[in-house]
């Protein structure tokens, strides 16, 4: 593995009751962090391809542990997002590495299918750093009720040469959608938009 | 007798390679379960409070199962524990220590019969708030290698009529655990301290 990791946090949350209403089936949303040493960390590199493999690695790995998390089969997950927190050391662009060129694929290949672009966030930021990762269903981007966000947090980390990368996975959209827009139901599934 | 009304289940779990040492052939895991609950007593002062810790046993149990389940589903690879609980802001840190018997017990039963004091730490706060929960030998609270601490928080919770109710376990020491005192294979077992 060309990822050198120190540690690797799952939360899983579980919303039953939302306002007094009962969610049901409750909704529940894994988050799979892994911290990573930043091997870039420190230096201006000009070629960031060792990273855009760190992510393709990571893109399963966490992926995998998701699906495990929650216990379900991978096509049965509805919405996921990705976020990097970049330790002081590293530059925005190694969190962009990681994301973007190759850590979809594998996530795609878990859950049979997706669509959709998957939404993404980053920053740098200290141990500690709140890290909110966005939420769209996987097949259709404009779906209104999978518009979410989970919010990581791992006291020790990033250290500075360290980046967290993480991928959420969950098993529905917001406990009580009720604001209209694309619905599941209505899903097409032809250019991950609709 | 109070009902249980349970808005949301979070479980974290770390598995912590290294910190900067050696790989650990095991890697080290330390998870928690919380709990977010209505508190019957928010609002108000009450004077007879204590017959909710009878209500939140049930409630202990199957957290306490959930956790071990979590970290692999063997009770006897459990080594640390601890609890915590976070009051909203119409509660009162009284409130908090209802949860001493039912989170403790819980846990003892669950592994076997653990020997040690549950260490625990409690507040009042708001949504968001975090806590810092400590962990020590499920059978010998003076094992230095296993004093260690786990910090939880939910972004959303608690709201102020709510508590978060926490338990965490740990698998192992630290992971580079080397600053001597009372080691693990020392355990005598019989007062819980040593």
């Amino acid at each position: 593995m060309k990822a050198q990791i120190r540690k690797i946090v799952t939360v899983v949350d579980e919303t039953l009751t939302e306002m007094g209403q009962a969610v049901e089936p409750p909704v529940r949303r894994a988050a799979v962090a892994a911290v990573i040493e930043n091997p870039f960390a420190g230096r201006y590199v000009e070629d960031l391809a060792e990273l855009m493999d760190v992510g393709e690695e990571l893109g399963k790995l966490l992926a995998e542990k998701a699906v495990a998390a929650l216990g379900i089969e991978g096509p049965k997950a509805e919405s996921y997002g990705k976020a990097a927190l970049v330790g002081e050391n590293g530059e925005m662009e190694h969190a962009a590495a990681i994301l973007h060129p190759k850590l979809g694929a594998p996530v795609r290949k878990i859950l049979g299918k997706g669509a959709a672009l998957i939404p993404s966030s980053k920053k740098r930021g200290g141990p500690g750093a709140v890290l909110d990762i966005p939420l769209g269903h996987k097949d259709a981007a404009y779906v209104r009720s999978h518009f979410d966000g989970m919010e990581i947090q791992i006291s020790d980390a990033p250290r500075a040469n360290e980046i967290v990368v993480a991928v959420a996975i969950t098993t529905g959209g917001r406990p009580l959608p009720r604001i209209g827009g694309l619905k599941v139901n209505d899903i097409k599934g032809e250019d991950g938009l609709r | 007798m109070f009902d249980i009304f349970l808005r949301k289940r979070i479980i974290i779990v770390e598995e912590i390679f290294h910190e900067g040492g050696p790989i650990a052939v095991t890697p080290l895991r330390r998870g928690a379960i919380l709990a977010v609950i209505q508190n019957p007593f928010a609002g108000h002062y009450v004077e007879d409070i204590a017959e909710f810790m009878d209500d939140l046993k049930p409630l202990g149990l199957a957290m306490a199962s959930q956790l071990v389940a979590a970290l692999g589903g063997d009770p006897t690879i459990i080594e640390g524990y601890g609890k915590g609980a976070i009051v909203g802001a119409a509660g009162e840190l009284e409130h908090g220590a209802l949860w001493h018997a039912p989170g403790g017990y819980a846990m003892r039963e669950i592994l076997g019969g653990a020997k040690a004091i549950v260490p625990s730490t409690k507040k009042v706060g708001g949504p968001g708030t975090r806590l810092d929960i400590p962990v020590t030998h499920i059978n010998a609270s003076y094992v230095r290698s296993h004093f260690d601490a786990m910090e939880v928080g939910i972004p959303d919770a608690p709201r102020a009529d709510e508590i978060v109710l926490a338990l965490v376990m740990t698998t192992g020491p630290r992971v580079h655990a080397r600053v001597g005192g009372l080691a693990a294979s020392e355990i005598k077992g019989e007062d819980g301290l040593r």
